[in-house]
């Protein structure tokens, strides 16, 4: 089963003929990944040879050419296509997300960083009008390890199992993914960083909740916002199955942006500890480094 | 990035907001001169990028220009809240009759802005909302329609602010939109005696991802920054000073975040936090070190990384050709992990440099890391 993306998902790639979107759409067929096309209206027509590796779990190494469709809506008519994940720069990004959800396609994994906010949040409420799901933006997207791959977390560090990850950073993801590689992942959601974001913790956590592959769910959160403080409250009321968080930014400082544009602490909102508390008073165990989180999830696993 | 009071004032004359009468300047003297042009008695202003000026005594009426001389000598060169102060804004006082609250901000949770308006201006929005909630209003603007007249009238209405404040909603929305700004806030804009509608006080932060498509440049300077911090922007480092002795280098926001947390709970204190992103190359983590190790408190750095798209052989390729150009002056603890760590690892050892030591893991590094900087 896993959240979003299973091996039966169509993805296009709408930027894939550029240097990012080259580099991650060979690295989507070595893990699997039916990428059925990209998208470039000056490129129509073309198809793009990708020569695949064999990949550390047993999948790819087949030679691939993807066809390139000069819309969002002509790559849905041809292939079936139901993801897109977007490597289109900031600049041009809005466009393509609209694209995407006029043409009605249900999740826009959107990986671009640095796309202006008044950007994000127009392409944001025009997808939820389409009901097109968006992942991201400025995120590393998701991955269900042994079937398939959208966006560009590495495919390699863990195998398929019970524990569902939802997180705010890319790096922090690959770390617990890493710590956890024997025990495997049902779907791994990089959400992102930015202040505004199409999918939050909470949604993860309902469709992780409702997911008959995933045992237990790790959430990962840092400084900023409240998403953190709310997931915990919907914990509190919904999830049934076991949880265990980490937080990132305990040592930040007040009113300075940490890296992501999002995290942020201003005034005593935002805080790590703030967060922390929400969540252990929600009866989460919250991990106090990114290897003793791992030890607490197998803990409760019992392996 | 925020903007100073002076240069939210410009935007909003710009889009057609009455500001009041006044000039900027980082001299007494034209202090003076200014205040004579302006009709006399004026208001000073330290012009610092934080809240609380008027606390701190950085806000102050002078009676004449002889005043406006020495009350700017002494407002000049304050330090409030770490922002020392360059300049002062000299500007026209106002005949308030009433004032009010107005701001857009991002509404994170729900992914659009949100107007807040209140009749009760002048005082920390803040205090407000927490004592009298009923007195804020908080109108979420639809993205796909913006701030209409409509609109900025149900805003007005549901905070009691008279209809005279209804085009000023409406250009300050022009201000945010058309500036990619991520806040805008006048407080107070204010009703004069005379019934014209005037905004008195400006706070703007705009969007550093919006630089791109905006056609005025601001210069980031460094008041307020400290000077490692203004040499790593340079480089186009993303680094925030901090008060620890570990100096912290890692791949990722999230993990640098954790390192600095990591190291904390070992009994030490993150000297900064330090981003090197994905590509982690040989310059980038030459510039990284040298940032790093030009800080006087750090008594040892701590290079945590996990390769996930970038490969770790490559990034200890990069530690070492950096080892070139950089004099390491103290114990460099390394943790590779992840893609291609056997690889980084042997090429560390390689070098063999008598002041770097690898750590295999996280907790185990930033341990080590901690003793290093906190052993006499």
């Amino acid at each position: 089963m896993a959240i979003h993306l299973t091996k039966e998902s169509k993805v296009l790639v709408q930027g894939m003929t550029g240097g990012e979107g080259m580099k991650h759409t060979r690295r989507m067929l070595a893990a699997g990944t039916d990428v059925v096309g990209g998208v470039n209206p000056r490129k129509a027509g073309r198809r793009v040879d990708f020569d695949v590796p064999q990949s550390l779990n047993g999948l790819g190494g087949a030679p691939s050419s993807v066809p390139v469709f000069g819309s969002v809506a002509e790559g849905m008519d041809a292939t079936g296509a139901d993801v897109t994940v977007v490597f289109v720069p900031p600049a041009f990004a809005k466009y393509a997300v609209v694209e995407a959800a006029d043409a009605g396609i249900g999740l826009a994994v959107v990986i671009t960083e640095g796309i202006p906010v008044h950007d994000s949040v127009a392409f944001l409420d025009h997808a939820r009008r389409r009901s097109t799901r968006v992942i991201g933006p400025n995120c590393p997207g998701l991955i269900t390890p042994g079937q398939s791959n959208a966006g560009i977390i590495p495919a390699d560090i863990a195998k398929p199992g019970p524990v569902g990850l939802v997180s705010k950073s890319g790096t922090l993801t690959y770390q617990l993914m890493y710590e956890l590689r024997d025990t495997g992942f049902s779907t791994c959601v990089g959400i992102g960083g930015d202040p505004v974001v199409g999918t939050t913790h909470i949604d993860c956590l309902a469709a992780f909740q409702d997911d008959p592959d995933t045992e237990l769910i790790v959430l990962i959160g840092e400084i900023g916002g409240d998403a953190e403080e709310r997931a915990a409250a919907y914990i509190r009321d919904h999830v049934t199955k076991p949880v265990v968080g980490y937080i990132a930014g305990f040592t930040a400082p007040e009113g300075r942006t940490m890296g992501h544009a999002g995290a942020i602490v201003s005034g005593s909102s935002g805080t790590a500890r703030a967060k922390q508390e929400a969540l252990e008073a929600a009866g989460v165990r919250v991990g106090a480094t990114p290897t003793e989180t791992a030890r607490q999830v197998l803990a409760v696993l019992d392996v | 990035m925020d903007l100073y009071e002076h240069q939210a004032r410009e935007l909003f004359a710009e889009h057609g907001i009455v500001v009041p009468r006044a000039e900027i300047t980082g001299s007494p003297k034209q202090a003076r001169e200014i205040a004579r042009r302006i009709g006399g008695r004026v208001v000073v202003k330290a012009q610092v990028r934080t809240g609380g000026r008027g606390k701190a005594g950085g806000v102050k009426l002078a009676a004449d220009p002889a005043a406006a001389e020495l009350t700017a000598r002494q407002i000049l060169g304050m330090n409030i809240k770490g922002h020392t102060v360059r300049t002062v804004m000299v500007a026209q006082p106002v005949d308030i009759a009433e004032e009010f609250y107005v701001s857009y901000v991002l509404d994170r949770t729900a992914g659009r802005f949100l107007a807040i308006a209140s009749a009760e201006g002048g005082m920390d929005i803040e205090e407000v909302a927490a004592t009298r909630p009923e007195a804020v209003a908080r109108i979420p603007v639809d993205p796909a329609e913006g701030v209409t007249t409509a609109t900025a009238a149900r805003i007005a209405d549901a905070a009691g602010l008279p209809p005279r404040t209804v085009d000023v909603l409406v250009r300050l929305w022009e201000v945010l939109v058309r500036e990619d700004a991520l806040l805008v806030e006048v407080n107070p804009l204010v009703r004069t005696r005379d019934g014209a509608v005037v905004a008195l006080d400006g706070k703007v932060t705009l969007d550093d991802n919006a630089r791109f498509r905006r056609a005025r440049r601001y210069d980031e300077d460094d008041s307020g920054h400290d000077p490692l911090e203004a040499a790593a922007t340079a480089k186009g480092l993303n680094y925030v000073k901090l008060d620890g002795e570990v100096g912290i280098i890692g791949n990722g926001a999230g993990l640098v975040m954790s390192t600095l947390d990591v190291v904390a709970g070992c009994g030490a204190r993150p000297a900064n936090f330090l981003d090197i992103g994905g590509g982690a190359s040989a310059q980038v983590m030459a510039d990284g070190l040298s940032v790093v190790l030009a800080d006087p408190s750090v008594r040892s750095v701590f290079v945590n990384v996990f390769g996930g798209i970038t490969a770790c052989d490559a990034v200890a390729d990069g530690i070492v050709r950096a080892l070139d150009t950089v004099r390491l002056t103290k114990p460099l603890v390394v943790r590779l992990d992840g893609n291609n760590a056997a690889r980084g690892r042997a090429v560390l050892d390689g070098r063999a440099h008598p002041l770097v030591e690898q750590v295999t893991t996280m907790d185990g590094a930033a341990s080590r890391a901690a003793h290093l900087a906190t052993t006499p």
